[in-house]
C-alpha cells in the first residue's frame, strides 16, 4: 500500500481515492462526477502532450487536467504493477 | 400545446436524454432559449393513449447546484414551474455516478421516476440491475428502457402519467450527512420551518443543505427574503465549517458528497447491482480509444477527421452555394428584365435579392457542417479532438474543443466564420467559449479568400502560393494571440475546470442527426435572416442615395443619345461606348452616395493606412459579405460589374493604378483578415453571445486592431521604401 498524488500514477495502474482536497466549483466538479474518496479508478492513457489524462472511474472515462489531477490522493496497492 | 400533464426530463449529459426526447417526441418539438440565458429549451409533445403530455427537456447536468448556467435552470424550472413528475433518465451502465443526481431530485421530493438507460448496454457490459429492487429502495418506479429502439418506453409513459395525475405534495427523502452535519441540519430546518424562510419554493430541509453547501443562488436569495436568518444560517454554518476543517480537513460540500455517494453505495449493494466482469476490463470503446487517443496515430487521425470534415462540408456546400447563388443572380437578372429602371428595381435586385440570397446560400454548408458535427458529437469523438488538443490551446486560455470552430472558420483556409461560431455550442466552459467564438471569425472564411488572392496576385506575383500559406498561419496566430488577450482583460477569469467525460463511442442515429441539423439551420435562417435582411437593406440604401443630382443625370442621358446616334444599335462600338459610359456613371453615383461621402469623409484618417476613398468604400460594403469588397471596388474604378472569381480586369486596373503599391496591398490585406466579421457573422455571434454588446464588441474592436496593424505596416512599410 502507498500513497500517491494521480499526477505520479502510471498507465494502467489502478488505486483507490483518499481524499480530494479542494472545495468551490473544482471540488464540486470532481465530486459528481464520482472521485470521491474510496472510488477505485484506473489510469487510461494520456493525452499526446501527457497532459490532460483519461481515467475509468465506476464505468465511464473522465479525462482531467493534470493540475487538476494535482487535488486527488491515491492509495495503489502495489507499486509495481505499473508498466 | 394545450396538453395539461407537463413532464420534464433530466439527467446526466451523455446518458440518452436527448435520443430519448426525440424518441418521445418526434418532430413535435419547440425549440427556444430560457429567458435571459443561451441555454437551450427544448420542448415537445407526446402523444399517449388517452392524453398528450407536454415534455419539457432540462439541460444535461450531473448536480442541482448552482455552479453552471444548466444546473440553474434546471432546478429553476423544477422549483417554479412544478412540473406534475420528472423522469430521471439514467445510464445504466454507469449507474452509480447517474444516481448522485437522482439523489438530488429525491431531496427536492419531486415526483420521480427513474429510467434505466441503454439497459441492453449495460448487459452487455455484464452488469445487471434488480428494477423491482432498486424501486423498493428507493421508493419510486424504475424502468429499463432503450431509448435508441424505444424499448420500454411506453411503460415509461405510462408510469409517469401514473405519477403526474397521483397530483401530491412533494416528499423529500432525507439522507443521513453524519452527525455534524445531520445535527446542524435540525437545526437550521426548525429555524427556516418557524420563520417560513423561502419555504414557497424550496422544501426546509433543502434550503438548509444548500447553505451548507455555501450555494450563491440560494444565498442571495435567503439575503433578500430575511437578512437576520439568514446571516443567522451562514453564521451556523461558518462554525461547523470551521470545526470539520479542523479536525478532519475537510469541506462540508465534501461531507455531503461522500454522504450521498455512500447513500448511493449502500443501496445498490442491497441486491440491486451485480457486476460479473473485473472493472477494469477493456471494452470495445477502450479498444477503440487505444488506438485512437495513441500518442502517435491520435494526432494523425484526428488531422485526417478534421480535414475529412472540412473537405466533405466545401465539396458538397461549395456547389450548393453557388448553385443557390446562381439561382437568386437567375432571379435578380428576370426581375432586373421586367421592372423598369429604378429604386424600386434596384432595392429588390441589388438590396432584397441579394441579400435573402446572401443568407440563403449559406444554408447547404450550415446543414453539411451540422451534420458532420453532430457524427462527430453524438459519436464521442468531439470529446476526445478535445482531450488530445487540450494542452496546446489552455497555453491560450481557450479549450481542447475550440479547435473545431477554428478550423470550420477557416483554419484550413477557405472555411466560413457562421457554422465556426455556431459550432462553440459544443464548449461547456463559458468564458473559454466566448474568447473562441469572438477570435474564430479573425481566420481566412471562403468569402476573404479570392480578395486576398486578387491582391496577392497582383503585387505578391512571384511568391503567390506561400504567401497565401503564410497568410493562414498568420491568421492563426493573431487569432490564438487575441484570444489569450481577450482571456487576461475582459474575458479575465480562472480557467473552468476541465473535469469531462469521454462517452463511449456510438453509432448516431439518423433521427438524431436528422433533429439536430435541422434546428441548428432553421435557427440560423430565422434569426440571422431578420436581422442581416433590414441591414442589407440599410447598406443597399447607403450605396444607392442620394444618387445624382438631376442635371448630372440629364448629362448622361445626353451622352447616351448621342453614342445611339453615332453607332447602330447592337453593333461592338455601340455595346462598348453604352458599356464605358454606364460604368462611369455608377462610378460617379457610388462616389455620391453616403458610402462613397463616407469612404472620402474617412480618407483623412485611412490614409494613414494608405486607403483611398475607393477602397473605403469597398471595406464598408465587405461589412455585408467580404465577397462584395471586389465588385465595390469594380464599380469604384468604374469596370462595371466584376465577377470575384474572374477579376483579372480589376488587378490590371489596380496594377496601373499610381495609388497602390506592394505596401499599401500588403496593408489592406491585413485589413481586411482582421476587420469586423461580415455581417451574418455579426448576428450570429450576437445570438450565440446572448447580447448585443458582443456583436458591436467584435465590431468595434476588430476594426481598430486591423487598422492598427494596416497603419504599422503601411507606415514601417513606406518608412522602409519598400513602397517602390
Amino acid at each position: 500500500m502507498a500513497q500517491m498524488p494521480l499526477r505520479k500514477m502510471k498507465k494502467n495502474q489502478s488505486g483507490t481515492i483518499t481524499a480530494v482536497k479542494v472545495g468551490g466549483e473544482m471540488g464540486r466538479r470532481l465530486r459528481e462526477m464520482g472521485l470521491v474518496p474510496g472510488t477505485v479508478i484506473t489510469v487510461q492513457g494520456r493525452a499526446p502532450l501527457n497532459d490532460p489524462v483519461a481515467l475509468r472511474v465506476l464505468g465511464s472515462t473522465l479525462t482531467l487536467r493534470n493540475n487538476e489531477a494535482d487535488f486527488i490522493e491515491i492509495t495503489v496497492a502495489d507499486l509495481a504493477t505499473g508498466d | 400545446m394545450a396538453a395539461k400533464t407537463q413532464i420534464a426530463l433530466a439527467g446526466n449529459p451523455n446518458s440518452g436524454k436527448t435520443t430519448l426526447f426525440n424518441h418521445l417526441t418526434g418532430s413535435r418539438q419547440h425549440v427556444g432559449n430560457y429567458p435571459g440565458v443561451t441555454v437551450e429549451k427544448k420542448e415537445g409533445v407526446y402523444s399517449g393513449q388517452n392524453e398528450k403530455v407536454h415534455i419539457v427537456d432540462l439541460p444535461g447536468t450531473y448536480s442541482l447546484t448552482a455552479y453552471s448556467v444548466e444546473e440553474v435552470v434546471a432546478r429553476d424550472f423544477l422549483v417554479t414551474e412544478k412540473p406534475q413528475a420528472v423522469i430521471n433518465i439514467a445510464d445504466a451502465a454507469n449507474l452509480e455516478r447517474n444516481l448522485y443526481l437522482s439523489c438530488q431530485l429525491l431531496e427536492l421530493g419531486i415526483p420521480t421516476v427513474l429510467a434505466l438507460n441503454m439497459i441492453d448496454a449495460a448487459r452487455d457490459r455484464g452488469i445487471t440491475i434488480d428494477a423491482g429492487r432498486l424501486e423498493e429502495l428507493l421508493g419510486l418506479p424504475v424502468v429499463p428502457i432503450i431509448a435508441r429502439t424505444g424499448f420500454g418506453t411506453v411503460e415509461l409513459m405510462e408510469r409517469a402519467i401514473e405519477v403526474a395525475r397521483t397530483s401530491r405534495a412533494w416528499q423529500p427523502v432525507s439522507i443521513s450527512y453524519g452527525d455534524d452535519l445531520d445535527n446542524l441540519l435540525i437545526e437550521m430546518e426548525r429555524l427556516i420551518e418557524t420563520t417560513a424562510f423561502l419555504t414557497d419554493t424550496y422544501p426546509p430541509r433543502w434550503t438548509a443543505i444548500k447553505y451548507i453547501e455555501s450555494d450563491q443562488q440560494i444565498i442571495a436569495k435567503g439575503q433578500a427574503c430575511n437578512p437576520e436568518l439568514a446571516a443567522e444560517l451562514s453564521a451556523k454554518v461558518t462554525v461547523v465549517a470551521d470545526h470539520l476543517r479542523q479536525t478532519m480537513d475537510t469541506y462540508p460540500e465534501a461531507v455531503i458528497a461522500d454522504h450521498r455517494y455512500g447513500y448511493i453505495k449502500s443501496i445498490l449493494r442491497q441486491g440491486v447491482l451485480r457486476q460479473q466482469f473485473d472493472s477494469a476490463r477493456l471494452f470495445a470503446s477502450d479498444r477503440i480509444d487505444m488506438v485512437v487517443t495513441n500518442r502517435f496515430l491520435g494526432p494523425l487521425i484526428m488531422v485526417a477527421v478534421l480535414l475529412g470534415l472540412y473537405h466533405l462540408t466545401f465539396t458538397y456546400g461549395k456547389p450548393l452555394q453557388d448553385g443557390l447563388n446562381t439561382v437568386f443572380g437567375w432571379l435578380g437578372g428576370r426581375v432586373d428584365q421586367l421592372l423598369p429602371a429604378g429604386h424600386l428595381k434596384s432595392l429588390l435586385v441589388s438590396g432584397i435579392i441579394a441579400g435573402v440570397g446572401g443568407i440563403l446560400s449559406f444554408v447547404p454548408l450550415i446543414m453539411l457542417m451540422f451534420t458532420g458535427i453532430a457524427v462527430l458529437e453524438d459519436s464521442g469523438y468531439l470529446a476526445r479532438v478535445a482531450f488530445m488538443m487540450d494542452r496546446i490551446f489552455r497555453i491560450f486560455g481557450l479549450h481542447g474543443s475550440s479547435v473545431m470552430a477554428y478550423i470550420i472558420s477557416g483554419g484550413i483556409a477557405g472555411g466560413c466564420a457562421v457554422p465556426g461560431v455556431m459550432a462553440t455550442r459544443t464548449l461547456r466552459s463559458p468564458k473559454e467559449r466566448m474568447a473562441t467564438l469572438l477570435t474564430a471569425p479573425l481566420m481566412n472564411c471562403g468569402a476573404k479568400l479570392p480578395v486576398l488572392a486578387l491582391l496577392t496576385g497582383t503585387f505578391f506575383t512571384q511568391n503567390k502560393a506561400p504567401f497565401l500559406f503564410m497568410l493562414t498561419l498568420l491568421a492563426w496566430v493573431v487569432a490564438l494571440l487575441m484570444a489569450r488577450l481577450l482571456r487576461s482583460t475582459v474575458l479575465r477569469g480562472a480557467s473552468t475546470p476541465f473535469v469531462m467525460e469521454l462517452p463511449p463511442y456510438r453509432l448516431p442515429t439518423f433521427k438524431g442527426l436528422a433533429i439536430h441539423t435541422w434546428e441548428k439551420t432553421w435557427q440560423y435562417i430565422r434569426k440571422a435572416g431578420t436581422v442581416i435582411l433590414a441591414i442589407s437593406i440599410l447598406l443597399w440604401a447607403a450605396m444607392t442615395f442620394p444618387g445624382l443630382p438631376a442635371d448630372t443625370e440629364a448629362r448622361f442621358d445626353r451622352q447616351r443619345q448621342a453614342i445611339a446616334q453615332t453607332y447602330p444599335e447592337g453593333t461592338p462600338q455601340f455595346n462598348q461606348e453604352l458599356g464605358a459610359l454606364t460604368a462611369a456613371r455608377n462610378q460617379l453615383a457610388l462616389e455620391n452616395s453616403l458610402a462613397g461621402r463616407l469612404g472620402l469623409g474617412l480618407e483623412p484618417l485611412s490614409q494613414m493606412a494608405g486607403f483611398d476613398w475607393r477602397t473605403n468604400i469597398a471595406l464598408v460594403g465587405g461589412f455585408a459579405a467580404k465577397e462584395v469588397i471586389i465588385s465595390t471596388l469594380g464599380t469604384a474604378y468604374s469596370l462595371g460589374e466584376v465577377d470575384p472569381e474572374a477579376s483579372a480586369s480589376l488587378s490590371q486596373a489596380l496594377a496601373a493604378d499610381p495609388a497602390w503599391n506592394p505596401v499599401k496591398a500588403m496593408a489592406v490585406i491585413v485589413f481586411i483578415m482582421f476587420y469586423a466579421p461580415c455581417l451574418v457573422t455579426v448576428a450570429c455571434i450576437i445570438r450565440e453571445a446572448g447580447s448585443w454588446k458582443w456583436g458591436f464588441f467584435s465590431m468595434a474592436f476588430n476594426t481598430g486592431f486591423a487598422f492598427a496593424m494596416a497603419v504599422t505596416i503601411f507606415q514601417v512599410g513606406t518608412a522602409l521604401g519598400l513602397a517602390g
